[in-house]
């Protein structure tokens, strides 16, 4: 049976024939939707969790394969920093049962806080990384990362990108085989997985075996494919990489690398006596090239021409090996001068009353990774760094630290519920240790909200929807040792910045905790608001745009002429505003800001 | 079959159901027989911000991309959002335009102007290959606002050679079975309003 799936689902599928018992991951676009669709469609065969971050997933997986079992953890490419720690030693403990990392990277950083290149992992790590180019592949080499996995003794490293997680393209399905390995535990197998000195030095040389092992594999290995066309341009390329090229030079010949480390040098040596010229086309670094060169090998094109930055596409490729040839297609209008739309908070959204109040007060804001950093953006321009998960809470306190008593009432971190559970509990116990004075506010929106709404240890729930237990920050907090822990409720701006304005003035660790303000998008949990919606009175709208400093997407500007430019009582003004009804959800934030009592609730 | 590969470009405004669209047009074009490729470009599209998919099919098709200036249909759920895009048609491009409008921040802020006249800025290069629908209208009609996907779909159907009990199938197997009705209903209504 055939169907259109997404990369990432074809993954999933993948795993689930394999015969994978367990699989772990943290949330993080491009890669989120295969633990999601695992918990959901598998989850009969499979145990699924969203772990609390990406290095716990692995370790959970680690287990699993210790125990016999196929596992899977899947992060994106930041994520496998948080989880390098166990990777660079599971590559010398190897597996019993299949292990296989997912790491999705996002070039242009669609999503992301940074681009790396996840293929300088495999290089560092020493062992085999497979890079799928479609769907099919994706599902296909998934199971084969599981049997090379038990076969070489190794985690096997999966890279997809965004345009290859993200894109739908026919599957062929197949039936799920359970793996024949037995379950259990061994106490012989100590010293391959107790990494001591001693132990150590005993698996190293056999890392260095696999790897010689699988570059001999390299050569035979099915999916490392020779495509002889025309035999004046050979292109080494991989991923989606291949497909763009293919589609804009479909006369070239091609070496299509389908495992990119290591690599097959039998395969490439051929390759370059088949062809007379040789480009190499990737995207981000130059992986391939670096190494093919170190080989000895003269190339054509690569990096010279190829950018090394941002993502690749086919026009961008055709461009670059086309150079001066390339004719672009005709302009018609200026579409960069056209109005952007950029993503934004939804209306209603708690995250936009908390930074008001942060921007109010003046704050310098360190930041981190979710929805609420696009307060980083106009008008609300409130937050001031983003690092990566949790980094926020230590950098506060390094702040604090060089600024003394000078910096009291100046600074604060915020972090959402779920970037706070993944790494901001380190650094709060460090500040409370280390006698630190910095205020933590934790934006609890009931779910890792931006990549869609993913249950984490404070909701209650897991994956599948289970009930279970739900974490208490206050309590958490307050275990660590802060004694000032306030609560907030967003919606409320004049107590808000009461709280935050006496706790970032104390000269002692705090940690603020907003509630009641779950996500907008949230289906099981919605706050109610007093007002079904609220409205503008023309009469007393003085055009003065201080409601449009919040930017919610349900208030826009009108300019007005004649009559309509001055108030009832007499202001001159340029312009009213006006509310989408259908859009409002009477959060009644503007109501709060307006200073006119031009805001008004709305009669149904 | 032919050989060449088939581009079209759907674009619009998260929460108009453009990634169902889409989804809906891999399954009905992989069912009659063609190799599809479908790729969603929507950084955070639950929040407001613009989603383009590139859906592609013929006999074997490689980049999940289309190549700029190959599009031969453009399909926009919104106005501006259609205009983007006019940069990436073929000469002999074509373009399906849901005339509906929802203001950008910079716009409802008052710092720039909504794009007059989209329609006839497409007309200038496209003439008569430009087709438009009032598909939110059309939608409310058939009971509600959220169809005008559906509706746009059901117009988009008129280009191509497939039969109707295809589309409606494949539509039908995408959708809740509380909403079939009112589904079929939108996309015989959208197919009405430029055959």
């Amino acid at each position: 049976m055939e169907k259109v799936l997404q990369g990432n689902h074809a993954i999933a599928r993948g795993a689930w024939e394999a015969g994978v018992k367990v699989a772990c991951a943290y949330p993080g676009t491009p890669s989120s939707e295969i633990i999601f669709v695992i918990g959901t469609q598998y989850k009969n065969d499979i145990q699924a969790e969203w772990s609390v971050n990406e290095k716990v997933s692995l370790e959970v997986a680690s287990g699993a394969s210790m125990a016999g079992a196929r596992a899977m953890a899947s992060m994106k490419h930041v994520g496998l920093n948080v989880a390098s720690d166990p990777l660079m030693t599971l590559s010398y403990t190897g597996v019993k049962g299949g292990l296989v990392v997912v790491v999705a990277d996002d070039p242009y950083a669609h999503s992301s806080q940074n681009e790396q290149d996840s293929r300088h992992w495999t290089r560092f790590g020493k062992m085999p990384m497979l890079e799928p180019s479609d769907s099919q592949e994706c599902k296909d080499f998934t199971k084969l990362g599981f049997d090379l996995s038990e076969q070489y003794d190794t985690p096997v490293l999966l890279r997809t990108e965004t345009r290859v997680s993200h894109s739908f393209s026919i599957v062929k399905l197949e039936e799920r085989r359970e793996s024949a390995m037995p379950l259990g535990l061994n106490k012989k197998d100590a010293p391959k997985f107790t990494m001591v000195p001693i132990y150590v030095r005993e698996r190293r040389p056999l890392v260095e075996e696999r790897m010689r092992k699988l570059e001999a594999f390299a050569d035979e290995f099915k999916y490392n494919v020779m495509e002889i066309n025309d035999p004046k341009i050979g292109v080494i390329t991989s991923g989606v990489c291949y497909n763009y090229t293919k589609e804009v030079f479909p006369e070239y010949s091609y070496l299509k690398i389908g495992m990119v480390w290591p690599l097959p040098k039998k395969l490439i040596s051929d390759f370059f006596k088949k062809v007379k010229k040789v480009i190499i086309v990737e995207e981000l670094d130059p992986f391939l090239e670096t190494e093919i060169r170190a080989m000895g090998y003269k190339i054509f094109h690569g990096k010279d021409v190829v950018p090394s930055i941002y993502e690749l596409s086919p026009e961008i490729i055709e461009k670059s090996l086309k150079g001066k040839r390339y004719k672009a297609p005709k302009e018609r209008i200026k579409a960069e001068e056209l109005p952007r739309r950029p993503p934004n908070m939804c209306s209603g959204c708690s995250h936009r009353p908390m930074f008001y109040a942060l921007k109010k007060l003046d704050l310098f804001v360190f930041g981190d990774i979710g929805c609420y950093t696009l307060a980083a953006a106009p008008p609300l321009n409130a937050i001031h760094t983003t690092i990566c998960m949790g980094a926020g809470v230590g950098e506060a306190f390094g702040a604090a630290k060089v600024l003394g008593k000078e910096g009291l009432g100046k600074a604060c971190a915020v972090l959402g519920d779920s970037t706070f559970l993944h790494g901001g509990v380190a650094p709060l116990m460090d500040i409370v240790y280390n006698k630190g004075n910095s205020t933590t506010i934790i934006l609890d929106n009931r779910a890792t909200g931006m990549t869609g709404l993913q249950e984490h240890p404070g909701t209650g729930y897991t994956i599948t929807g289970e009930p279970t237990n739900i974490i208490d920050y206050e309590t958490l907090a307050r275990a660590i040792g802060v004694q000032h822990v306030r609560k907030v409720d967003p919606y409320n701006i004049k107590e808000t910045m009461e709280i935050i304005k006496e706790e970032v003035e104390r000269d002692a660790a705090s940690v603020i905790v907003m509630v009641n303000g779950p996500c907008m998008l949230h289906r099981r949990e919605k706050r109610q608001f007093e007002h079904a919606f609220y409205t503008i009175d023309t009469d007393k709208c003085r055009g003065c745009t201080m409601c449009l400093e919040i930017g919610c997407p349900a208030i826009s500007w009108q300019e007005v002429s004649g009559d309509q430019a001055v108030t009832k009582d007499g202001h001159k003004r340029k312009g009213v505003v006006q509310i989408n009804r259908l859009q409002c959800p009477g959060c009644s934030v503007c109501g709060q800001i307006c200073k006119f009592e031009a805001i008004i609730p709305g009669q149904a | 079959m032919e050989d060449r590969v088939t581009n079209i470009l759907l674009s619009g405004v998260g929460g108009q159901g453009t990634i169902l669209a889409s989804d809906i047009l891999c399954s009905v074009f992989h069912e009659v027989g063609y190799d599809v490729k479908k790729a969603e470009v929507h950084g955070m599209a639950q929040r407001g911000g613009d989603v383009t998919t590139h859906f592609r099919f013929g006999k074997k098709v490689y980049s999940p991309l289309i190549k700029y200036g190959d599009v031969d249909y453009l399909v926009s759920f919104e106005l501006l959002e259609g205009l983007r895009y006019i940069n990436w048609l073929k000469k002999s491009g074509k373009v399906l335009l849901n005339n509906q409008e929802t203001y950008p921040p910079a716009v409802t802020r008052g710092t720039m102007k909504y794009p007059e006249n989209v329609f006839k800025s497409f007309k200038r290069f496209f003439n008569g290959n430009v087709y438009a629908i009032n598909g939110l209208d059309i939608a409310v009609e058939c009971g509600d606002s959220r169809a005008v996907n559906i509706v746009t779909l059901g117009a988009f159907s008129n280009f191509f050679d497939i039969k109707e009990e295809v589309w409606e199938k494949n539509l039908l197997e995408h959708l809740p079975k509380k909403v079939h009705d009112l589904n079929l209903k939108a996309f015989r209504e959208g197919k009405k309003a430029i055959s």
